[in-house]
């Protein structure tokens, strides 16, 4: 089970959480201006790395806040997490220590 | 049974403290401290089991929980009744006290005489994949003829036939280093890391007391000082801290994410005194900073013809068995062995009187230390030998032994009397957990073993589960592991093995069983048959063969099948791969992993504040999302059908009470409210005026009809919504995101009401006659409350939010009071509705009243691909806002394209015919299959108020084709339908839209 660090409560358990997939798509601010083409692409398109990803989490079974993780999606690793609208920190690289056996 | 071969002094047993089990119906006796194999091998007895396949008969190969043959049906509480008996304990792990009854398994009559034993003389019928050959046809044989044949006559354990009596409790943890195992190198490494006082530790082991292998261990020193002192001392320095948790008889289980660690914990099996209540087991949910592995490693058996004849154990299990619970596996003994460790067993064996011999696959120039220390001690050394076969049956009574010669001829055959023998192919680490918590196994050719790698969480492995095996280092790496240093000295060990997959032979291989797995019967001919098949990955002959994939999940026999494959392949082990480890690493009860979480706490019913009312009144019960509805209200003699044709009548000539509490309410407040409504709902709502309502409509994003409900405005600054039951956590969740991510702008607050108003529908004509009497500081004449108002007041006293609306058609009111005066206010109408014909209705009647006037339910006629205009409801959706939520999506090609699917009726040929919801709709049922589906029925009941069957569906282009007939799939065929409007009833009088 994953531990995420709620910005607003500080480390809970995945159950408390509910993930709301990959985070900075702005809804357009005149819907009805955008092209169909994009509109689709706003719609369902989204960039499934393999690494770090940005994306949505609800503190549902907390606080009941929106905010944004930086998660490696290939480790789980949670590489951040901030509150919603601040922009995406400048962090690619997993920091969670990963001692070797070597 | 006596205790013929207990060694007179010696071992972890308490011998002041006698105790006994009963075995098949017999009494086995022993000492505190023994285990059940322990106390058969005391008493002389071996025999402890049939195997799975062959029904061969089966010893005790083990000391631990690796084992895989001797398995036990074990009643815990036989004295307390039924409901404390689970099968498949290994009788190795079973600690013995007073009052179990232990049973030994998959034999018929007994163990000693075992019908299903001729499954061994049908072996050639019975090879890999046999039943994947053999059970193929007819097709309708396999449920009722060959399944149950095979389930009977394979298999293990009988699974208990009622209740866990059993309580299992629960609880979480968190520490900073939590150790698993708590053997030389889990204690260093606990010491180490406890050093530090503010440092929490968690110290678990499976074993009933810490020491690992050094329990087992008489003759190696630290420091000078016999080992179980150092172990003694190490305890007792960590008992000392305040800072230390040590949990014995604690098995980790499963290595989750983000360093979250299963364990649990055996409490009270091991008591006799365990008072009645306290808990079977605990699972334990640990959250640790850093994990150390301390997890040790399994010992492989040597794959010979026969190796799995009682008294063939494994070299280091003869050693604890001797040592640690002082009993003797035999009188004469051969070492069968490629590792050097086995040496100790011989000489602790020769020490305790046994005669003994050792017959080594090495030759002398490859061995270590070890041999001259069996040749000092006397002891008789056969190296560059193979075993041939094992001889005996219900307990090996000696062992064809032969030189291999220098091209690995087999050379003169010797037979070696015996009694037991101790078999060791080396060593493979317990890598296990290591795997589960996602890191990269490596490949050790020198240890010819996968080690830990690549770490993927804060972990690290110490001692032999990462391939580190001299005691000194053993210490040393466990320090370092928890973070300190320790440089003792201890004994060497005799360490080193040289690899050796199946001993070499001169009988035919695709005749002799050699066993590989000995929990599942899979020998050396059958993996060799796997791969001649064309199975070459581990994965494919694993589940081909099933090696690996019994309940000990091949702890003793992966390397060894893996070893096989990629020596028939000739290709390098690494390239062959191992199969995945996943938990549990060992089998855990369904009790511990549910805790409380059973019967009426394992899915609470969510009841409203009327239901015990409707229980009190006979109501029969339907579950609604988490809630217990009332689904009708049978009278004596009444079936479901015939109890919703009276409620659906009575509603519409009287009146119907129904409870309406499940609606999901959520509360939206604010200056921007309105706004927000604007946004989340399609429909105009700046318009609508304090004390009005509206049947609102939510999309998602995509344009796809989510939910629906009335909405009422209770203040300029103040939205009543309602959702449909299931969708008010969603419904919430969705507008919360809207708020918090794309418009923090807005001052709103959402707050969900769900639970704090009860909701009593009166719906039909008298409706109006039931209420007046309570209602005093409200008209409720229809000039001053029309339909679809809202007006705030109170009812029988109760403040009351009085809404005007109806989801029958009929004239309808539903009255909202606060929870706890729902049941006295439903009881005071339901009294006064007497002299209007008041009738209860539940949900079914509730769906078919809906239906005939041609209301949707939101996830019974919307699938998720459902637009508005499909519904027919495109009047809902404003053409002036300039944005809501879907809006755009609405104008997206696909979703204004000709021929969608479109809510329409459908009225059977014949009337009294009910369709089934689900159902596909077809122009031509003569078509060739595939059909071409035009359509689905998503509603569907017998009407009385129509007279007739109606039903709801979705058809391609639906509205442009009403009057056409079509067909519908029933059980049975096709039968007619006709396309009409989506509404079914004309309502009489004084109806909702007047």
């Amino acid at each position: 089970m994953l531990l995420i660090d709620c910005p607003y409560c500080g480390k809970r358990p995945e159950v408390e959480f509910h993930c709301g997939g990959e985070a900075h798509i702005a809804r357009p601010e005149t819907p009805t201006a955008v092209g169909d083409a994009d509109w689709g692409s706003f719609l369902y398109y989204r960039t499934n790395p393999k690494g770090v990803q940005a994306e949505r989490w609800l503190h549902g079974h907390g606080c009941g806040r929106w905010f944004n993780a930086l998660r490696d999606t290939v480790s789980d690793a949670f590489v951040a997490t901030y509150e919603m609208g601040k922009p995406r920190p400048d962090r690619d690289a997993a920091t969670a220590s990963t001692p070797s056996n070597a | 049974m006596s205790q013929p071969f207990r060694r007179p002094s010696g071992g972890r047993i308490d011998r002041s403290r006698p105790l006994a089990v009963t075995f098949n119906g017999k009494r086995l006796e022993g000492f505190a401290g023994d285990t059940v194999a322990s106390m058969l091998i005391a008493s002389g007895q071996h025999l402890a089991g049939r195997s799975f396949k062959y029904h061969r008969p089966r010893g005790i190969l083990s000391h631990g929980s690796d084992e895989p043959s001797a398995l036990l049906s074990v009643d815990w509480r036989a004295d307390r009744g039924p409901g404390y008996r689970d099968p498949n304990n290994r009788a190795s792990v079973v600690e013995a006290r007073d009052g179990l009854v232990v049973n030994t398994q998959n034999h018929w009559p007994s163990l000693e005489t075992d019908i299903g034993a001729v499954n061994d003389l049908l072996s050639p019928v019975f090879v890999a994949g046999f039943y994947y050959k053999t059970f193929m046809w007819p097709r309708k044989f396999w449920d009722r003829v060959y399944e149950p044949v095979i389930r009977k006559a394979a298999g293990l354990g009988e699974a208990p036939d009622v209740k866990d009596a059993d309580r299992y409790s629960n609880r979480h943890a968190h520490c900073d280093v939590l150790v698993v195992g708590a053997g030389p190198a889990g204690l260093a490494a606990a010491l180490a890391a406890s050093a530090d006082g503010t440092k929490r530790v968690i110290l678990a082991d499976e074993g009933s007391e810490p020491g690992g292998a050094l329990l087992n261990d008489t003759t190696a020193t630290i420091d000078g000082r016999p080992a179980k002192e150092w172990v003694a001392g190490a305890v007792a320095t960590l008992d000392a801290r305040e800072n230390v948790v040590i949990l014995p008889r604690t098995t980790a289980f499963g290595y989750y994410n983000h360093n979250h660690v299963c364990m649990v914990e055996r409490i009270s099996d091991h008591r006799a005194d365990a008072p009645e209540g306290l808990a079977r087991e605990r699972l334990w949910q640990v959250r640790a900073g850093e994990v150390v592995l301390a997890t040790g490693s399994h010992e492989r058996p040597l794959v010979f013809e026969n190796n799995d004849r009682p008294g063939i154990m494994l070299a280091e299990s003869v050693r604890a068995y001797l040592n640690r619970w002082a009993v003797l596996p035999g009188n004469e003994l051969v070492v069968v062995t490629s590792s050097a460790s086995a040496y100790r067993t011989a000489l602790d064996a020769k020490a305790a009187g046994m005669r003994v011999s050792i017959v080594d696959i090495r030759l002398e120039a490859d061995c270590g230390p070890e041999f001259a220390a069996a040749k000092d001690a006397g002891i008789t050394v056969r190296s560059g030998h193979t075993v041939i076969r094992a001889l005996g049956k219900k307990r090996v009574t000696g062992l064809v032994v032969s030189p291999i010669g220098r091209d690995g001829t087999i050379g003169e055959k010797t037979t070696l009397a015996c009694d037991c023998v101790a078999m060791s192919g080396g060593w493979t680490p317990s890598v296990h957990l290591f795997s589960q918590s996602r890191g990269k196994l490596r490949f050790d050719v020198e240890l010819d073993a996968f080690v830990p790698g690549t770490s993927a969480q804060a972990e690290r492995s110490a001692g032999a589960c990462r391939g580190v095996y001299d005691l000194t280092e053993v210490i040393a790496d466990g320090a370092k592991a928890g973070g300190g240093e320790l440089a003792p000295e201890a004994t060497a060990s005799f360490t080193g093995f040289q690899p050796v997959r199946v001993l070499p032979t001169d009988a035919d291989a695709s005749k002799v069983k050699a066993f590989v797995d000995f929990q599942n019967d899979v020998t050396a001919k059958d993996i060799r048959l796997a791969v001649r098949e064309g199975f070459e990955s581990i994965e494919h002959v694993k589940r081909y063969t099933t090696t690996g994939m019994a309940t000990d999940q091949g702890k003793t026999s992966n390397m060894n099948a893996l070893g096989l494959v990629a020596g028939i392949l000739d290709r390098p082990l690494p390239a062959v791969g191992t199969t995945t480890f996943r938990p549990p690493y060992t089998p855990v009860s369904f009790g511990a992993l549910i805790g409380p979480a059973r019967d009426e706490l394992f899915d609470p019913v969510r009841k409203t504040p009327i239901d015990p009312w409707a229980e009190a009144n006979g109501a029969v019960f339907e579950p609604v999302a988490l809630w217990r509805r009332a689904k009708y209200f049978p009278r004596v003699g009444e079936d479901m059908h015939a109890a919703v044709a009276r409620e659906t009548r009575a509603v519409r000539t009287h009146v119907g009470i129904f409870d309406a509490s499940t609606l999901g309410k959520i509360e939206v407040i604010g200056p921007d409210a309105a706004e927000f409504m604007n946004r989340i709902y399609t429909n105009a709502w700046t318009k609508l005026k304090t004390g009005g309502c509206r049947y609102g409509l939510m999309l998602r994003e995509d344009g796809f009809v989510y939910d629906d409900g009335v909405v009422a405005r209770l203040a300029e600054d103040r939205f009543h919504v309602t959702t449909t039951t299931g969708g008010a956590p969603r419904v919430m969740r969705h507008m919360e995101d809207y708020l918090q991510t794309e418009w923090p702008d807005l001052d709103v607050f959402l707050t969900s009401i769900t639970e704090q108003w009860a909701v009593i529908a009166l719906q039909g004509p008298n409706a109006r006659k039931v209420l007046d009497p309570f209602v005093t500081d409200i008209d409720l004449t229809e000039a001053a409350f029309p339909h679809m108002t809202v007006k705030t007041g109170y009812v029988c006293g109760v403040p009351c939010r009085l809404f005007r609306v109806s989801f029958t058609g009929e004239l309808g009111f539903e009255v909202n009071v606060p929870a706890d005066y729902g049941e006295a206010v439903w009881k005071t109408l339901y009294e006064e509705g007497q002299k209007h014909g008041i009738t209860p209705y539940g949900t079914e009647a509730m769906h078919v009243l809906r239906a005939e006037v041609g209301y949707v339910v939101v996830g019974q006629e919307t699938d998720g691909t459902v637009t508005p205009d499909d519904l027919g409801l495109s009047g809902l959706v404003s053409k002036v806002k300039p944005d809501f939520v879907g809006k755009r999506s609405l104008t997206r090609p696909d979703m204004i394209a000709a021929g969608r699917r479109q809510l329409v009726g459908l009225l059977t040929k014949t009337p009294d015919e009910v369709l089934d919801e689900g159902a596909q709709v077809v122009d031509d049922p003569a078509q060739p299959i595939p059909m071409k589906m035009i359509g689905h029925v998503t509603s569907s009941y017998a009407s009385s108020n129509c007279g007739r069957s109606i039903a709801m569906a979705m058809i391609d282009a639906g509205r442009e084709r009403i009057g056409e007939t079509v067909f519908v799939t029933t059980p049975a065929g096709f039968t007619e339908a006709v396309i009409s409007n989506a509404v079914f009833y004309d309502v009489k009088g004084e109806t909702a839209d007047a």
